[in-house]
């Protein structure tokens, strides 16, 4: 299983033909308390760069962005009732969707997980 | 270079700080730029610090508000043509909330005038500061002189446990017709001593809870947060919870609940039009919420609660049915209700509490209730009431 991340800290962890998306730790510290959580429904095609889910704080609401093209499998349904999955286990339990991965080679945009350690820490 | 380095200097105002900056740095604060100054929204995170302050006490640095005190011959008749307020029923260490007013009855800001021995002080929103400060001098005849108190701190200490923990601290009243820090009733202030310096106490707030409003010297103001902080019911909160505290209290927020375009009878203020002035008139626009509060007005501020665990924001549309009826001025997640709630402008018929509305968040309608405000019921320290 392979982990990339995006400019805009989300991650999406490879296995197989399936993809798992989720936001970083940094992203969800940044947000602050998670109160709901707007997940994709499945079949909906998703480009690279379309907005897949909201994440709504305390603070405000925020797009999280589809890493790559493809269709969602599944929204994570444990998060109508446990929205603060995503502060809690944001690399975890606290995933947002599942999407198949249309071209691989959108991939390779992606930073790996010493890049993203890189970036966050110039931020 | 050098002027076109000027130059730009001038045009982007350069982000103040506040006497207490490194103290909230040390104690984790995350610093974002609110009303010229830096200052911290959250500390441990929003939602623990909001829950912290209504079963606790929390501390506001609150220092970015304008001190004012005005004093001189003739001041509360001069106070009164820019005030609608009744500075004759008003004694020595009371506090009233009242309102800046335009000639068209629109709010310019609202704000607390509490009486001090010889002169009138009072407390002014951050961002509105310099344009009051402009007003008043403007307005004011020359035998007033209105100091802005910039070398003073302002603290706010809001919560059930905030009298226990202030008066361990062992303030002494600064005269000896004040009483005791604890024994001061809502809406009371007086002059203590701590360590020797003077502070000044009002039983006041803006999160519905008991507390206090503390105006000291700015160089004594790391100590004194120090000694509160260290009362085991104290934490320092920021500002992100100070916006959930006092949308729960259903207290309005200028800039955004308030405004120019918006008289004080829509907005729920009527209380702050004293009664005398409702009958005598004689402050700006007064003509306007004369006939306001005789007919009524065309829309009212109501709180909303929503149905779900969407929030809503200012700034998103209100829709009855299919019709656009106002937009949210205030929203967001309450802690304390576990749901989002909200502010709006909306035409007085729509105004009775259980009215179904729709706020539109990204094009999907969210259901929302018409819902008296206070969301959160107030729990001011009344004498008499305990």
């Amino acid at each position: 299983m392979t982990r990339y991340f995006t400019k805009d800290h989300e991650w999406i962890s490879v296995e197989g033909d399936v993809a798992t998306v989720g936001i970083t730790d940094y992203a969800q510290n940044a947000l602050g308390d998670i109160t709901f959580v707007e997940v994709p429904e499945a079949g909906k095609a998703l480009s690279k760069g379309d907005t897949a889910a909201v994440v709504d704080s305390v603070k405000a609401a925020s797009d999280v962005y589809a890493p790559v093209g493809g269709e969602v499998l599944e929204g994570n349904p444990a998060l109508e009732e446990a929205p603060e999955l995503v502060n809690t286990a944001p690399d975890g339990e606290g995933w947002l969707w599942r999407q198949s991965v249309a071209d691989a080679a959108e991939l390779g945009d992606l930073m790996d997980e010493a890049a993203y350690a890189a970036y966050i820490a110039e931020l | 270079m050098s002027d076109t380095y000027n130059i730009e200097e001038a045009e982007t105002p350069e982000t103040l700080i506040l006497p207490l900056d490194s103290w909230h740095r040390e104690r984790g604060g995350r610093m974002v730029e609110f009303a010229g100054y830096w200052m911290p929204v959250q500390y441990e995170g929003i939602m623990a610090e909001h829950l912290w302050t209504r079963e606790h006490a929390g501390l506001f640095d609150v220092s970015h508000m304008g001190q004012l005190y005005l004093a001189g011959e003739g001041l509360d008749a001069a106070v009164e043509a820019l005030l609608p307020i009744d500075l004759s029923t008003l004694k020595v260490g009371r506090q009233r909330y009242s309102l800046l007013l335009n000639e068209e009855g629109g709010v310019l800001d609202d704000l607390m005038v509490t009486r001090w021995n010889s002169g009138l002080y009072m407390v002014v929103n951050g961002a509105t500061k310099w344009d009051d400060i402009g007003h008043l001098r403007e307005y004011l005849p020359d035998e007033i002189t209105l100091s802005h108190l910039e070398e003073a701190a302002l603290l706010a200490l809001q919560g059930p446990e905030a009298a226990l923990a202030l008066a361990s601290l062992g303030l002494t009243p600064a005269q000896p017709q004040i009483v005791a820090v604890d024994e001061l009733g809502f809406m009371q202030s007086g002059p203590y001593l701590w360590n020797g310096v003077e502070i000044h106490a009002s039983r006041s707030g803006y999160t519905g809870e008991d507390g206090y409003e503390i105006s000291l010297p700015a160089e004594h103001a790391a100590a004194f947060a120090d000694a509160l902080c260290a009362h085991p019911s104290v934490k320092p909160i920021g500002l992100g919870a100070r916006d959930s505290l006092r949308m729960e209290a259903g207290l309005p927020l200028y800039g955004h609940d308030l405004n120019e375009q918006i008289d004080p009878i829509s907005a729920g203020l009527t209380f702050g039009i004293n009664k005398r002035r409702r009958v005598e008139g004689g402050f700006p626009g007064a003509e306007r919420i004369q006939a306001a509060l005789a007919e009524g007005t065309a829309t009212k501020r109501i709180g909303l609660t929503l149905q779900g665990r969407q929030a809503a924001r200012e700034g998103a549309e209100v829709y009855h049915g299919e019709e656009k009826v106002g937009v949210l001025t205030s929203g967001g997640f309450a802690p304390s209700l576990g749901k989002p709630i909200a502010m709006a402008d909306v035409p007085a018929a729509l105004a009775t509490p259980g009215t179904e509305l729709f706020i539109d968040v990204r094009g999907k309608k969210l259901p929302a209730i018409v819902t008296p405000m206070p969301f959160v019921p107030h729990r001011y320290f009344r004498k008499g009431a305990a």
